[in-house]
């Protein structure tokens, strides 16, 4: 075990599967001074500029360009920089990358990881901010991947360059300081396994990315309080670990999915109706308004969910 | 048109091969509109009928090892690039034996035997793409190139600006070709269009880029050819556009009454079989021998239709292959 950072756990991952395959090359925006936060610093120096490719501000050229060169046997690692802009490059995702494969009769594979980080961070307003992994959850052919520690963030990561599928990779921009255990040696995390973060019998609460820690401190308050919380970090959202879920669901009776994203129409809402059709069980959401994320330190903070609002929503839920 | 010098010395042989290739694509066109008529051909089609010479003439100037890619009006660069006809009518048809196993349709018809990485639904789509594998080329250090041939409805969409500067940036080994058949979807293009036209805004990009008479099979084929060899000589992407006319509807079953009937009858005059057709007769080609291009062609296609309507539809476990092999895709459904 070494103490790294969620952003070194990233730049280790990258390294390690560049090594490792030839044909892994990395492009977007910025990557030869490093990337806009630092999580490709000193690659270029290893690795040359055609591998840690630079790229014009042509995000449907960065991501069209990944699926034609993801075709052709290579194995892009795309930088969307943050995942609002990856939206300039929706039909390269959507109609493209996620429909090859089938729409082809399988002739071919789309091996690339599309890095598009999400989340609130600090005063970013409304096109810096958004946690959009609801949607490309709804599309099939993508893997969702929304890691919430180190650990997970470089086994997580290397996982989504050896997969064939193209997998929508979401950091989270607030977690690249968060300094954490990573397991040494060559460490991949398997998509579709969740991680039981603290074990409980009076409810399970299900999260992802940077909210696994908010879900995690509303837990060691709710502990306090004589309440043991079940968190289960999802990890990934496609495929999701339907079986760990239910398996803890219907053991605490209740269940709380908690995320940054907009509670409307999020991946919250799958979770609590997959759960309540198969154990009729109580379920709730506790996701953001819909309403976008301002710039004011008070304008944003009300959109975010909170540590005392999770606690609250588990007491009400249990009665108390 | 200005006379060309290389009218002198025709290859005969070499012409009565395009001429054969273009009656082939013709003729696979006329089995898909009657597959249209016999209610077989279930989905849209888009046909290239008097479109023929630039795929005879730019994908036939192609390795078989160079990559290809089309749009949605593909069927001709797809039969030309080598793909088998039987195989193209069943896909049409959504049969077994398609080439995308009856699951992607006229559309995405795509054979990545023969370097063909698809066909594309979405306007303007391909030309990043192709960029891209382009790109995985020179990254592998391999001598093949991309073809990607796209409308001229196509240089009005963002991939057309950001595929092109991709290609001219890296120096990547791809030959545009805008097949400019006046018209996006039902839409005069010059009528939706500003500035100078597709070889002007290429240019504008860096591009070298040349206009051509889409319609003569043979000067797309020298203006290809010589393109081409700059790209594999590692010259960087070039541009060509070639001008033709579309002779049918956007789709199978537009009947294109947006168009007077006189400009139609006049460009029918012009289409490329016709003037390969009046060049092989007079370089003395009997007409006999041309005519069997034709009736060749066309029972090549009737034969690979008659296979396509006997064969079977794809099962519905057809519907969960081919999806990805992360998670299953009946998973949280029904």
């Amino acid at each position: 075990m070494s103490i790294i950072s969620y952003m070194e756990a990233a730049r280790q991952a990258l390294a390690e599967e560049m090594r490792r395959d030839k044909l892994v090359w990395a492009v977007g925006e910025d990557l030869g001074r490093g990337g806009v936060f630092g999580q490709y610093r000193g690659l270029v120096e290893e690795f040359g500029p055609e591998r840690i490719s630079d790229a014009p501000i042509s995000e449907a050229a960065i991501l069209g360009a990944s699926v034609g060169a993801a075709m052709m046997g290579t194995r892009p690692v795309v930088e969307m920089r943050f995942s609002d802009f990856a939206l300039c490059a929706v039909d390269e995702l959507v109609n493209q990358a996620a429909k090859a494969r089938f729409m082809f009769g399988g002739q071919t594979r789309v091996p690339l990881v599309v890095r598009e980080p999400i989340g609130m961070w600090r005063s970013s307003a409304a096109q810096h901010s958004q946690s959009l992994e609801s949607w490309y959850a709804h599309i099939p052919g993508l893997v969702v991947a929304c890691p919430s520690t180190p650990a997970d963030n470089k086994g997580m990561l290397k996982a989504a360059i050896r997969c064939d599928d193209p997998v929508v990779y979401m950091e989270h921009k607030n977690l690249w300081p968060l300094e954490g255990e990573v397991p040494e040696g060559d460490h991949v995390v398997p998509f579709g396994v969740a991680r039981t973060v603290r074990p409980g019998k009076d409810i399970t609460i299900v999260s992802w990315s940077a909210q696994v820690h908010v879900c995690a401190r509303a837990a060691d308050v709710l502990a306090g309080q004589g309440i043991e919380a079940e968190l289960i970090d999802l990890r990934t959202l496609w495929p999701w670990d339907q079986q760990a879920v239910l398996e803890s669901a219907a053991r605490t009776g209740r269940l709380l999915v908690a995320h940054e994203a907009v509670q409307v129409g999020g991946f919250g809402a799958e979770i609590a109706a997959f759960v309540a059709e198969r154990l009729g069980i109580k379920v709730r959401r506790l996701g953001a308004p819909r309403a976008p994320i301002g710039y004011a330190p008070p304008v944003e903070d009300a959109v975010r969910i909170s540590e005392t609002m999770t606690v609250a929503a588990v007491r009400d839920m249990l009665g108390k | 048109m200005a006379p060309d010098p290389h009218r002198s010395n025709i290859d005969i042989a070499h012409l009565r091969d395009r001429h054969r290739l273009m009656w082939r694509i013709r003729a696979l066109e006329q089995a898909a509109l009657r597959g249209l008529d016999d209610k077989v051909v279930l989905g849209a089609i888009h046909p290239s009928i008097g479109q023929e010479a630039i795929a005879a003439g730019v994908v036939g100037a192609l390795r078989r090892d160079d990559i290809l890619l089309s749009t949605h009006r593909g069927h001709g660069h797809t039969l030309a690039k080598g793909a088998s006809s039987e195989a193209m009518l069943r896909e049409l048809l959504g049969r077994v034996g398609g080439n995308c196993g009856g699951k992607g349709g006229s559309m995405h018809i795509a054979d990545f035997e023969v370097g063909m990485l698809g066909a594309n639904g979405v306007v303007g789509a391909n030309i990043v793409i192709a960029a891209g594998a382009a790109h995985a080329i020179k990254l592998k250090r391999e001598d093949k190139i991309v073809c990607c041939i796209f409308g001229d409805g196509a240089i009005n969409r963002g991939p057309f600006l950001e595929g092109l500067n991709w290609a001219a940036v890296f120096n990547l080994p791809v030959l545009f070709v805008c097949e400019d058949n006046g018209f996006a979807a039902t839409t005069r293009t010059s009528s939706m269009t500003a500035g100078g036209g597709p070889a002007v805004r290429a240019r504008a990009i860096g591009l070298q880029a040349e206009e051509v008479d889409g319609n003569d099979v043979l000067a797309v084929e020298d203006t290809a050819q010589a393109m081409i060899a700059a790209i594999r000589a590692g010259g960087g992407p070039r541009f060509l556009h070639a001008k033709t006319y579309r002779l049918t509807g956007h789709t199978g079953v537009d009947t294109a009454p947006y168009r007077p009937a006189d400009e139609v009858a006049a460009r029918k005059l012009e289409e490329p079989i016709l003037r390969a057709a009046e060049l092989l007769l007079g370089a003395g080609v009997p007409e006999a021998d041309i005519a069997a291009d034709r009736a060749e062609a066309e029972a090549e296609m009737e034969a690979a239709y008659a296979a396509a309507i006997a064969a079977p539809f794809p099962g519905p476990e057809e519907a969960f292959r081919d999806v990805q092999d992360v998670g299953s895709p009946a998973l949280g459904a029904f």
